[in-house]
């Protein structure tokens, strides 16, 4: 019969509508600037670099080796190392940023900055509303240095196997110079 | 007497001169070209009779990009060549580095791989019959609910990658990171209610009279013209030509999976329609298996390293089924960290070659429901 099949569609969407009413599963949208969904756990947008401690500049766990600023897609990073070195968490001598830059209108939050880096400095952040009205999105090392309980708070699971894996370096090196401190005596025997 | 002098000709119409023609420029800016593609059409009255596909207001230098960064960094590129399948476009790439510097896969990834590349087949051929229904101008609900059933899937690749549309989650080797707890759980569920939504979706369209009468036996494309220019992906099929990458190349682990290949018989654009509907009930088979099957594991080949890739001289095209046809990647390498060569076989531009032939003698708006059949992604046709 010709119209069959238009009825049943006509059906199919009736049966739609009225099962978003008694259905809260079905109501798929929410009213965004007022009400915000939670992110997930590995959402990413743009990087931030994580400082341990209170203050964001002697705290920062980057040591400027630039891998991050080469192997960027975008290219859209710019680090430059200081001139003096700097005692690190394990007590060994590193550089420190004296210039850390990255363009955020070049950036496309790919994440291969956080894959290469070997010193879990650089990190994605999960802020989204980064609309602006001018374009000036070049972001210096004060606007990037965000506390290590503000990474614990994004990323939850990724922050506390960071923190594992540095404490087990920290208390390798601490072994190894008390060892190099001892007297000459070997212990064994 | 002075002879009459000779009848004006319009310049470049041969033999259509003597008619009224009008000449169309369709696009960039129109909203049924499905992104910046523009169209020369050539019309007499409302019949199409030349038509002349002008593209490139997209191009954005990928290839050239990609000949100047180094392997690894070229892998977020390729997400934003069909910025909607980001998954397969990665899956292209790593498979044609693999090739090139013959690397080794982890068992696991291969699983994930094949999971969320089924998993983007699915909304991608979804949404691609929720757009050809809105051309036809069964406006929004037919696209809403295929968007719903996307929003599920793109909420699966955020958890697993971080991003929902620019995932850049493969690598050479494996993949970037494994699934996060209760994954596996939630792809399956999302699974099994997509075949519920194909249901409500054909009961809701495939026998519609309207859409039935609008899109049988428009824009026929024959079998041997589909072979001859290399059309691929579900439009050669719907011609009825036996040929799936999937099945044919058997990359990565698709020999372990039981699926079938739906075939069409006419070519007409109901044809590539249903080809794609059925193909997506196929892929929900597909998914079942390796979701039930996936191993435990690493998801990286432990000899793979990732910064500082310099393969051997030599060249490697590696290939798969996108769900827009056949993507591949050609590579050369010279030994150095970056290809020598990089060039992109996108199934968007390759396909779209045959719109005229498809297009003539049907009328404007078939034309909107002719393009809308190919499924192109003009970050893909114009690179």
């Amino acid at each position: 019969m010709l119209g069959r099949g238009l009825l049943r569609g006509f059906f199919e969407t009736g049966r739609n509508f009225c099962g978003s009413y008694y259905d809260p599963a079905r109501l798929t949208t929410v009213q965004y600037p007022e009400e915000k969904l939670a992110p997930q756990e590995n959402a990413r947008t743009v990087p931030f670099l994580v400082y341990d401690g209170e203050d964001p500049l002697a705290g920062l766990r980057c040591t400027a080796c630039t891998i991050c600023a080469q192997e960027c897609p975008a290219h859209c990073m710019e680090v430059v190392k200081d001139t003096e070195k700097k005692a690190d968490y394990l007590g060994k001598m590193q550089v420190k940023p004296r210039v850390f830059a990255i363009d955020m209108s070049v950036c496309m939050g790919c994440g291969i900055c956080v894959e290469v880096c070997p010193f879990d400095s650089i990190k994605m952040d999960q802020v989204f509303e980064l609309a602006r009205e001018d374009r000036r999105m070049l972001l210096q090392l004060k606007d990037l240095a965000k506390s290590n309980a503000y990474f614990h708070q994004i990323h939850p699971g990724e922050a506390a196997a960071v923190d594992e894996a540095r404490a087990e370096e920290k208390r390798k090196a601490q072994a190894k110079r008390a060892t190099a401190a001892a007297p000459a005596t070997p212990a064994i025997l | 007497m002075i002879a009459a002098p000779p009848e004006p000709q319009a310049p470049g119409l041969g033999d259509f001169a003597n008619h009224d023609l009008l000449e169309v420029s369709m696009g960039p800016h129109h909203p049924s070209t499905h992104g910046v593609f523009r169209m020369n059409v050539v019309l007499d009255g409302e019949r199409v009779v030349k038509l002349t596909p002008v593209f490139g207001y997209l191009h954005r230098n990928h290839e050239k990009i990609a000949e100047k960064n180094s392997y690894l960094a070229s892998i977020p590129y390729t997400d934003r060549l069909d910025y909607i399948c980001s998954m397969t476009n990665n899956w292209a790439y790593v498979l044609s580095v693999e090739k090139l510097a013959g690397l080794m896969v982890a068992e696991r990834a291969e699983y994930i791989r094949v999971i969320v590349a089924e998993l983007t087949r699915l909304f991608n051929h979804a949404c691609l019959a929720g757009f050809l229904l809105q051309d036809m101008g069964a406006l929004g609900t037919p696209l809403m609910y295929a968007f719903r059933e996307r929003e599920k899937i793109l909420d699966l690749f955020e958890s697993l990658s971080g991003s929902r549309m620019m995932c850049n989650y493969m690598r050479f080797g494996g993949c970037r990171c494994d699934l996060p707890a209760g994954w596996r759980e939630q792809a399956a569920k999302v699974a099994a209610d997509f075949v519920f939504f194909l249901d409500q979706f054909e009961a809701l369209l495939s026998e519609n009279e309207i859409l039935r009468a609008r899109s049988e036996g428009v824009g026929v494309l024959p079998r041997g013209l589909a072979v001859n220019a290399g059309v691929t992906g579900p439009g050669l099929r719907a011609s009825g030509v036996n040929y799936d990458v999937r099945k044919v190349d058997r990359y990565g682990i698709y020999d372990r999976f039981k699926f079938r290949v739906p075939l069409g018989e006419r070519g007409d654009v109901f044809d590539r329609y249903m080809v794609r509907i059925l193909e997506m009930r196929e892929s929900v088979k597909i998914l079942d298996q390796a979701l039930r099957d996936i191993p435990a594991g690493a998801i990286m080949d432990p000899k793979v390293k990732l910064r500082n890739l310099r393969p051997k001289p030599g060249e490697a095209y590696g290939r798969i089924e996108s769900p827009k046809g056949e993507l591949g990647f050609y590579l050369i390498s010279d030994g150095g960290p970056t290809p020598w060569r990089y060039r992109v076989r996108p199934p968007s531009l390759i396909n779209l070659t045959v719109l005229e032939d498809m297009c003539l003698g049907h009328t404007i708006a078939d034309v909107v429901i002719i393009l809308g059949s190919i499924d192109i992604v003009l970050g893909e046709v114009d690179r």
